[in-house]
């Protein structure tokens, strides 16, 4: 390693790499609420973003935090907020707001163990849904996993360029594992990562239409303050933003807002894939449980079984385009999840049942260990 | 005559509001505020919550941000937050300001987050068919208080000012003059500043009361206001039922966005120290 390597070296958790991510991404507004594991990221934000003239505020709940970042980044201001389950339920209404009225802005929920109050401090994978449906009514949702601390830089870079390029909240599913383990990386610096900033109109003020039918679904958008004003709510509404009981234009407004990140699935799904060409047995892993499932799967090709794994960084949109394979070349698709099996039906649907999906689940507040994982290979292939 | 057309949408009339709401009367008092302090329509962040009231920002020409029950104060906050040279109005109700959203209302005017605050009192949830709201009085009927509320109510511009905001002020649409000035005080002062206004909902309450038509409910306020000189001349008997109008609070104090772009201007020149 050459030595002005060696002086990148850091020894950081996920949430430090997350904070890192966000300022790395332009964050300007993040506010939030106290909440065990995830209030790291907002004591390292609120040292660090009154240096570079961005602004931090603890609000006095969790919904006024999402409420929050919605305004800042109505008013041009890269935002976000991080929360963990109790706090993630509280935003939902929010979240529905911002994905109805296309503002964009990133909710980290730093994944502990529920339902309720749970366990605080444990870890667990049961939001998956949440975050896919946790807000009321069919609407789009971008949600990323991070399965290691770099992975979590670079990932809440992507859900900041995910939400500007869409206009869509965009969820960062973090698990306590990842939000508290140390790990040493280099970060990437400023020339190995794209920024991408929200698409402005080219149209004078006049011609503006806030939420315009364009040919990607996306309308440009505009901060308050620049000349053009615009209506933004919640209800449903037309190109002009203005609400609107007609059907004709309600059907177009939900089925563009959808239809948004169905057009883009292919540009905005990623998955990673280990050994898949000659596997038998397949592994579908995500967050901090892909780590014990790779090494399971290392552990078992050693004994000579044919084992591989996919591990989606995406997974709202679900990657069923690179799942459905496995079912086809797989006898066996296994999946591992800190909770009772939330994207093991996803795998299941998604396979068409040509595999069988074999499931892990844990919900004690314990990882899954690779061991755990390499037995259910074991029993599998015999 | 006043040419109320240069801040209004007026391809979005008419108005939703009830013929005998004094919403509209409200809404022209600020707009000649607005006016008066020679404020552009760019410069202009409206937000609002839920509620008859909260609609009205969808008839005004500046920046309009109608978000979700009870967060229009914390909605605000972020914009404020992000664009502080922006001026950041809040239009909102009892019910939303109070009941649902009392959280954000107490903890921005603790903030002394610089955010003017024009809160329509009409006792009652009215978008949503009369039911009985955090000001409603005792003894009052609601869709949902059908034999007269049992509970107090809430001392809207009393918990501001216990609060901490930094201009609170209290008229009603009968005082449309008055109300005036206190819309113009209350944006102009840098700091919290709230402007509660006592107007009637003639359909959602009145009707259920019985308190005749929107000119009788008018008449009414006409009545029972009481500036706040004559009302340190009364003794706590005599103004039961009456509502004390005028400046309640108005001091200097540090404002939110201030600070912190000092704190941060500081932070900015003193190099590598953590
Ligand atoms: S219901 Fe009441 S508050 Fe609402 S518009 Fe009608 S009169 Fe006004």
């Amino acid at each position: 390693m050459q030595s002005n390597q060696k002086d990148k070296v850091q020894v950081i958790t996920g949430n430090e790499a997350c904070a890192e991510g966000a300022l790395a991404a332009g964050l300007k507004f993040f506010a939030g609420y106290p909440i065990t594991p995830s209030s790291e990221i907002a004591e390292i934000l609120s040292l660090r973003l009154p240096r570079v003239d961005g602004r931090f505020i603890q609000m006095e709940d969790e919904i006024a935090a999402m409420g929050a970042i919605i305004g800042a980044s109505l008013a041009g201001a890269k935002a976000m907020t991080a929360t963990s389950g109790p706090g993630f339920s509280l935003k939902q209404e929010n979240i529905g707001y911002a994905a109805m009225a296309e503002v964009p802005c990133v909710v980290v929920n730093v994944q502990r163990g529920g339902p309720s109050t749970g366990l605080p401090t444990l870890p667990a994978q049961g939001d998956v849904m949440q975050s896919r449906w946790g807000t009321h009514g069919d609407h789009p949702i971008i949600a990323l996993a991070p399965h290691s601390v770099r992975e979590t830089f670079e990932l809440t870079i992507r859900a900041f360029n995910l939400s500007e390029m869409y206009r869509t909240p965009v969820i960062l599913l973090m698990d306590e594992v990842i939000g508290h383990v140390n790990e040493k990386v280099i970060l990437p610096g400023p020339d190995e990562y794209e920024i991408i900033q929200r698409k402005k109109p080219d149209v004078p003020p006049e011609e503006f239409l806030p939420y315009k039918h364009t040919e990607s679904c996306v309308p440009p958008m505009v901060s308050f303050g620049e000349g053009y004003r615009y209506h933004v709510t919640g209800l449903c509404h037309d190109e002009t933003g203005f609400p609107t009981n007609d059907p004709v234009e309600i059907d177009r407004l939900l089925r563009r807002l959808n239809g948004k990140i169905e057009v883009h699935r292919d540009e905005i799904i990623d998955v990673k894939e280990d050994f898949l060409d000659d596997a038998k047995i397949g592994i579908f892993a995500y967050g901090s449980t892909a780590r014990s499932a790779r090494r399971a799967m290392l552990l078992a090709r050693e004994k000579g079984i044919k084992v591989g794994m996919l591990r989606p960084t995406v997974l709202w949109p679900f990657p069923e385009k690179f799942v459905r394979p496995m079912g086809e070349t797989c006898s066996h698709v296994i999946v591992p999840e800190m909770n009772l099996g939330q994207m093991a039906h996803e795998v299941e649907w998604a396979t068409c049942r040509n595999a069988e999906v074999v499931k892990i689940n844990r919900v004690d507040g314990e990882p899954i260990s690779p061991q755990q994982i390499l037995d259910k290979i074991l029993e599998v292939a015999s | 005559m006043f040419e109320y057309a240069k801040y209004l949408r007026l391809n979005k009339f008419p108005l939703i509001w009830c013929a005998g709401c004094g919403d509209g009367i409200v809404l022209k008092a600020m707009l000649r505020a607005i006016d008066k302090i020679g404020l552009s329509n760019d410069e202009i962040t409206m937000v609002s919550g839920i509620g008859c009231s909260s609609r009205l920002p969808g008839y005004v020409d500046f920046n309009t941000l109608h978000t979700t029950h009870g967060r229009a104060i914390a909605f605000a906050t972020g914009v404020k937050i992000a664009k502080p040279e922006m001026t950041v109005i809040v239009v909102t109700g009892d019910g939303d300001a109070t009941a649902i959203g009392g959280n954000h209302y107490i903890h921005a005017a603790r903030r002394n987050l610089d955010l003017t605050v024009i809160l329509f009192n009409n006792n009652i949830y009215g978008m949503t068919g009369g039911q009985v709201s955090p000001t409603t009085p005792v003894g009052k009927k609601a869709s949902t208080s059908p034999y007269g509320n049992l509970e107090p109510s809430f001392n809207i511009s009393g918990l501001a000012q216990a609060a901490g905001a930094s201009f609170v002020a209290r008229g009603t649409v009968h005082g449309a003059h008055m109300l005036e000035k206190f819309i113009e005080k209350a944006i102009r002062k840098k700091g919290f500043s709230v402007v509660e206004v006592i107007t009637p909902c003639p359909t959602a309450y009145g009707r259920r009361n019985r308190m005749g038509t929107a000119v009788n409910m008018i008449q009414d306020l006409k009545e029972n206001a009481v500036t706040l000189k004559k009302a340190a001349k009364m003794s706590p008997e005599e103004l039961e039922g009456k509502v004390v109008t005028g400046v309640l609070v108005d001091i200097d104090k540090p404002e939110y966005t201030e600070e912190y772009a000092k704190l941060s201007e500081q932070l900015k020149n003193k190099v590598g120290v953590d």
